[in-house]
C-alpha cells in the first residue's frame, strides 16, 4: 500500500494557505535533510529547482518535522480553526 | 473582552478530565478543542491503565466506549529473519475492575466529552487557542483568531507540541532525543477473527510489542493492539535515533516493511486498512519536564511533559487524567483564596508530587539513557532468536549437544565486558 493511499484513507478538510513554513535560506545549507527521513506522511521533497518542498495538505500535524530539523528551517503551527486532519479512529 | 473562570485549552484526556472535575464548582469553564471534536486530533497506541485513574475519578468508566480489556501481554524479540515471542497470561487480568483497556482516542475522548458538557463544562471544537493574553507577566486570557477571552486561570492542556507552554516561557527547547514518533495503522477485522487469531475470548483482547531488526537499530519498536473490530498496529521510533542513522531511508517505509514480515502478515491478513496516524510521544521523562505553572496558568498532560517509557508498559494517558483532575483541585482551592498567582498554583506541583505519577518519573528516571543504548534494539534480540533457532533446526548433521555448543555461545554473547555494562545499567530501572 503507497503512502498517498493511506493518506486518502484519512479525513482531511484542507486550507488554502500552510500551516509549515520553510527557510530556503537554512534548506539550501542542510545536508542531512531530516524532515524528508522523519515525516510520516512523506510530505517532504526536493523540487526541480532543489528546493525544499513540503505538501501541507497530507499533515498528520504530529510536528515530528519541527523538532527532527534541528537546524530551525521548519516554522510549523497547527492549521487554522476548522482545518487539518480529522481521525475518524485515532 | 468576555470573561469566564476557567479556559483550559484543548479538550483531549488531560484538559477533559480538569473539565470535568471543575464542571460542579460552581465556575464557568470553557474547554477549547481545536479538532471538529474531541478526539479528532488525537492518536494512542493505545492502551488506557484503569486502576490508577480510579481513585480519582471513579464513577465515570461503566458507560466508556472501551475497545477490549487487555488480558494477554506478548513480547517478541525480532531478528533479520527469525523471532521469538514471550506470552504472559494471568488470571488476574479477567477479575475486575479489568487493568488496561485498548481504546481509540476519537471515539473514546467524543464520549468523554459529551459527558464533560453534561455536567456543566462547555466543550468549544474547532477554536485552535494562537496566543496567551497576558497582564504584567500574569496569564489573563487567550486569542482564537480574533477572538479575546479572559480567564482567572488558563488550563494548558494543548498536547505534546503544547505552544502556549512556550509563550509562557515555560518549555524548554525542542531536543530530538526527548521525543519519539508514533505511527500506525487502524486496520479493520471481524471481531471473532480478531479472537481467534490472539486466542482470547469474546471481548478480551491482547497487547503486543516487537523490538528488534523491525527499527534497524533505532530506539524504538512495535506495537498491536486489539481493538473490538480492528487492530490498531504500529511502530515508535526515537527522533535522535531516527535522525543518526547511518542508512537513510523514509521511516514511514518501515511500516510496511513490518507488515509484511510473516509474524504480522497472519494476523492482519484480510484486514483493511481504514486509517493512519501519526502523534509525538515524550521520551523526556522527569529531566525535560518544563515548568508545571506561572501566574494564571497550569500546565496538564502531555503538555506538561507527563508520559513516561517504562520499556514493557508505556504510560501517558493516566498521566493526562489524573494530572487533569488535580489541576481542578487546585483551581477550586484557588478560587476559594481568590488567588491565582503562581505561589498559589504551587500546590498543583505538591499534588503531583505526592501522587503515582511523579513518584513513577523519579523511578523510572534513568530509562532514556537505558534506551539510548542501541544493543538493546540490534544485538540482544537477534542473539535470543538465533539460538533458539540453532536449538529448533534439524538437518542432515548430527545435533550437537545443546549444553556445551548452546550454553558456550550463550556465553560468548553475554560474559563479556559489554554486556556486564548493559546489564548494569539496566539495574538503574
Amino acid at each position: 500500500m503507497k503512502i498517498t493511499e493511506k493518506l486518502a484513507l484519512d479525513a482531511f478538510k484542507n486550507d488554502k494557505e500552510t500551516h509549515i513554513l520553510l527557510d530556503q535560506n537554512i534548506c539550501h545549507t542542510c545536508k542531512e535533510r531530516f524532515c524528508i527521513y522523519a515525516c510520516p506522511a512523506n510530505l517532504y521533497s526536493l523540487n526541480e529547482k532543489g528546493e525544499m518542498i513540503v505538501e501541507f495538505a497530507g499533515c498528520l500535524e504530529c510536528g515530528t518535522c519541527m523538532i527532527a530539523c534541528i537546524y530551525g528551517s521548519v516554522k510549523w503551527r497547527y492549521p487554522r480553526s476548522e482545518y487539518g486532519v480529522q481521525y475518524r479512529f485515532g | 473582552m468576555e470573561k469566564v473562570d476557567v479556559i483550559i485549552v484543548g479538550g483531549g484526556l488531560a484538559g477533559l478530565s480538569c473539565a470535568y472535575e471543575l464542571a460542579d464548582s460552581g465556575m464557568t469553564v470553557l474547554v477549547l478543542e481545536r479538532g471538529d471534536f474531541s478526539g479528532s486530533k488525537n492518536v494512542t497506541g493505545g492502551r488506557l491503565y484503569l486502576r490508577p485513574i480510579l481513585p480519582y475519578l471513579p464513577d465515570i468508566w461503566k458507560e466508556a466506549p472501551f475497545e477490549r480489556h487487555v488480558v494477554k501481554e506478548i513480547f517478541t524479540a525480532m531478528g533479520k529473519h527469525n523471532s521469538t515471542t514471550f506470552e504472559f497470561y494471568s488470571d488476574r487480568f479477567k477479575e475486575e475492575p479489568y487493568p488496561s483497556y485498548t481504546i481509540l482516542r476519537a471515539k473514546f475522548d467524543r464520549w468523554f466529552a459529551e459527558l464533560v458538557s453534561e455536567k456543566g463544562s462547555f466543550v468549544i471544537p474547532q477554536k485552535t487557542v494562537d496566543d496567551l493574553i497576558k497582564e504584567n507577566g500574569k496569564v489573563i486570557g487567550v486569542k482564537s483568531g480574533d477572538e479575546e477571552i479572559g480567564a482567572d486561570c488558563v488550563v494548558a492542556a494543548d498536547g505534546i507540541l503544547s505552544f502556549l507552554s512556550e509563550k509562557a516561557g515555560l518549555r524548554k527547547p525542542f531536543q530530538p532525543k526527548h521525543f519519539a514518533l508514533g505511527f500506525k495503522e487502524v486496520i479493520q477485522l471481524d471481531p471473532k477473527t480478531i479472537e481467534d487469531r490472539f486466542r482470547v475470548a469474546e471481548g478480551e483482547g491482547a497487547a503486543q510489542l516487537f523490538f528488534g531488526a523491525l527499527t534497524q537499530g533505532m530506539m524504538g519498536g512495535g506495537f498491536l493492539y486489539t481493538n473490538k473490530d480492528s487492530l490498531s498496529l504500529g511502530l515508535v521510533i526515537g527522533l535522535h535515533a531516527l535522525n543518526s542513522k547511518a542508512t537513510r531511508e523514509e521511516v514511514y517505509k518501515l511500516l510496511d516493511r513490518f507488515k509484511e514480515r510473516p509474524e504480522i502478515k497472519n494476523i492482519i491478513r484480510g484486514g483493511e486498512t481504514v486509517e493512519y496516524s501519526a502523534h509525538l510521544i515524550t521520551e523526556g521523562g522527569i529531566y525535560n519536564m518544563p515548568k508545571l505553572y506561572t501566574d494564571g496558568m497550569l500546565m496538564v498532560g502531555d503538555a506538561a511533559g507527563l508520559g513516561l517509557n517504562m520499556l514493557f508498559t508505556v504510560r501517558g494517558m493516566e498521566y493526562a487524567i489524573v494530572s487533569g483532575v488535580l489541576a481542578a483541585r487546585t483551581i477550586k482551592e484557588a478560587k476559594a483564596k481568590n488567588d491565582f498567582s503562581a505561589s498559589s498554583l504551587a500546590k498543583y506541583e505538591k499534588l503531583l508530587n505526592e501522587s503515582f505519577i511523579l513518584k513513577e518519573m523519579h523511578t523510572f528516571k534513568n530509562t532514556l539513557a537505558v534506551l539510548e543504548n542501541e544493543r538493546l534494539f540490534t544485538k540482544y534480540p537477534q542473539v535470543i532468536s538465533d539460538l533458539f533457532e540453532k536449538v529448533m533446526w534439524v538437518d542432515e548433521n548430527p545435533k550437537e549437544e545443546i549444553y556445551k555448543t548452546k550454553i558456550a555461545e550463550l556465553k560468548k554473547q553475554f560474559f563479556n565486558l559489554e554486556t556486564l555494562k548493559d546489564w548494569w545499567q539496566f539495574r538503574k530501572i
